[in-house]
């Protein structure tokens, strides 16, 4: 009779395969990673800051966003305040010219080298892209040369090149959550449908940035399929998202993500994505409060949305700030970025 | 007279007759509303209002009452 092989601990795999290697992790792997119990969480944020340290490096990409167009949106997408199928308080709002100068100029302040200009719609029509190019256009003209970001759902290649010819040099369209999750959260369209336009942006040279949201009734087995499919896009950022209830979604009692299994979401993402950017972005305030996001700043995450989101507010930029400046985390600066 | 986060009433419901002065429960609303989330209901008339969040602010119409703003 042979002994079994003795079952190697996930987290020193990890060690030498994404670590050493900057190979992520494997679907399987990242489920184990996700089953780790809290008081390895510790040894899994160490291990996530050391692949970010390693991979990316100590600087601390931050960014601001703006809502263009805001509510009325057709889609269905279940955790959205925004869709116009659900009895949210959300009213639709156009952002004028001004105002969006005013907010691009708001995020250079806080040193963010991004600022991403974001529409709730299905996609563009000519209307929307009027107004980026017009506010692109004065952004540069208020002698702001912070990079533009743009999130306008779905494109046609006409539009993906237009887009391109604005200099906007990354966009964001989240796949939101795994694949065979998908169609629980969305019915209005699908999740190639999202993937065929992000193929297009990265087929034009624009930098993608994808990513989705936590806590949307998925089980542990579907957010290691969202990880690993991410991973197979390549994303250069991907931001991560966890779910705010919303009153009037569908999502409204939906529970708050606990913070211990947000970490290891976040521990576990890194060790998918050993390269990518990876992006506090919108619930963070509630999931982890204010110990947690240093703990995920600790963990594998090197980028920050910093001020308010899209119709939810954030912390305060400067108490972010703040808190870059105690972990000694510098902030990437524009000239890096160029 | 009503909450900006729910647009229900913050005192009297009616149950304790016309005058009912009862202050309502809005502890969960209070939570999030100025931490998660600006007010979407005007203060004064519960009318939904329109709202635009910015990265350091927002401002809060009412077609009836007016703008109010963010302090930050």
């Amino acid at each position: 009779m042979t002994a079994a092989p003795e079952q190697l601990d996930v987290l020193s795999v990890a060690r030498e395969q994404v670590l050493e290697q900057g190979v992520g992790l494997s679907e399987e792997q990242v489920l184990e990673v996700l089953q780790l119990p809290d008081e390895r969480i510790p040894d899994l944020l160490e291990l996530a800051h050391a692949v970010r340290m390693r991979w990316c490096g100590p600087e601390v990409e931050v960014e601001g966003i703006v809502s263009l167009k805001t509510g009325g949106c057709p889609e269905d997408c279940h955790f959205c305040s925004q869709s116009g199928q659900f009895p949210s308080p959300v009213r639709s709002a156009w952002l004028d010219i001004p105002g969006l100068v005013k907010a691009a100029r708001q995020t250079a302040e806080t040193g963010a080298t991004e600022f991403c200009i974001v529409a709730a719609v299905r996609g563009p029509d000519k209307r929307l892209l009027s107004q980026v190019r017009d506010g692109i256009k004065a952004i540069r003209e208020d002698g702001n040369d912070i990079q533009i970001a743009c999130s306008l759902g779905m494109l046609t290649q006409e539009q993906v090149d237009e887009l391109v010819e604005m200099g906007v040099h990354r966009y964001n369209h989240n796949l939101e959550t795994a694949r065979s999750h998908f169609p629980n959260v969305v019915t209005t369209h699908s999740w190639e449908e999202r993937w065929d336009t992000l193929k297009m942006i990265r087929d034009a040279g624009m930098e993608v940035c994808c990513g989705g949201i936590i806590g949307m009734g998925e089980t542990l087995a579907q957010r290691a399929e969202f990880a690993v499919q991410l991973a197979a896009l390549e994303p250069d950022e991907v931001p991560l998202n966890f779910l705010i209830p919303n009153p009037g979604t569908p999502y409204e009692n939906y529970p708050v993500v606990e913070g211990p299994d947000a970490l290891r979401a976040v521990g576990a993402f890194r060790l998918a994505l050993p390269r990518t950017i990876l992006r506090f972005a919108g619930g963070r305030e509630l999931t982890f409060g204010d110990l947690g996001a240093k703990q995920g700043m600790l963990g594998g995450v090197n980028a920050i949305i910093v001020g308010n989101y899209l119709t939810n507010l954030g912390r305060p930029a400067q108490d972010d700030l703040d808190m870059l400046d105690e972990l000694s985390m510098p902030i990437k600066e524009l000239s890096k970025t160029l | 007279m009503y909450c900006g986060y729910c647009g229900k009433a913050r005192v009297g419901v009616g149950v304790g007759g016309a005058d009912d002065q009862t202050e309502v429960d809005h502890s969960a609303c209070a939570s999030r509303l100025g931490v998660i989330d600006p007010p979407r209901f005007c203060g004064e008339c519960a009318r939904r209002m329109v709202v635009q969040v910015t990265p350091a602010g927002w401002t809060a119409a009412c077609s009836r009452h007016g703008e109010i703003t963010s302090a930050r």
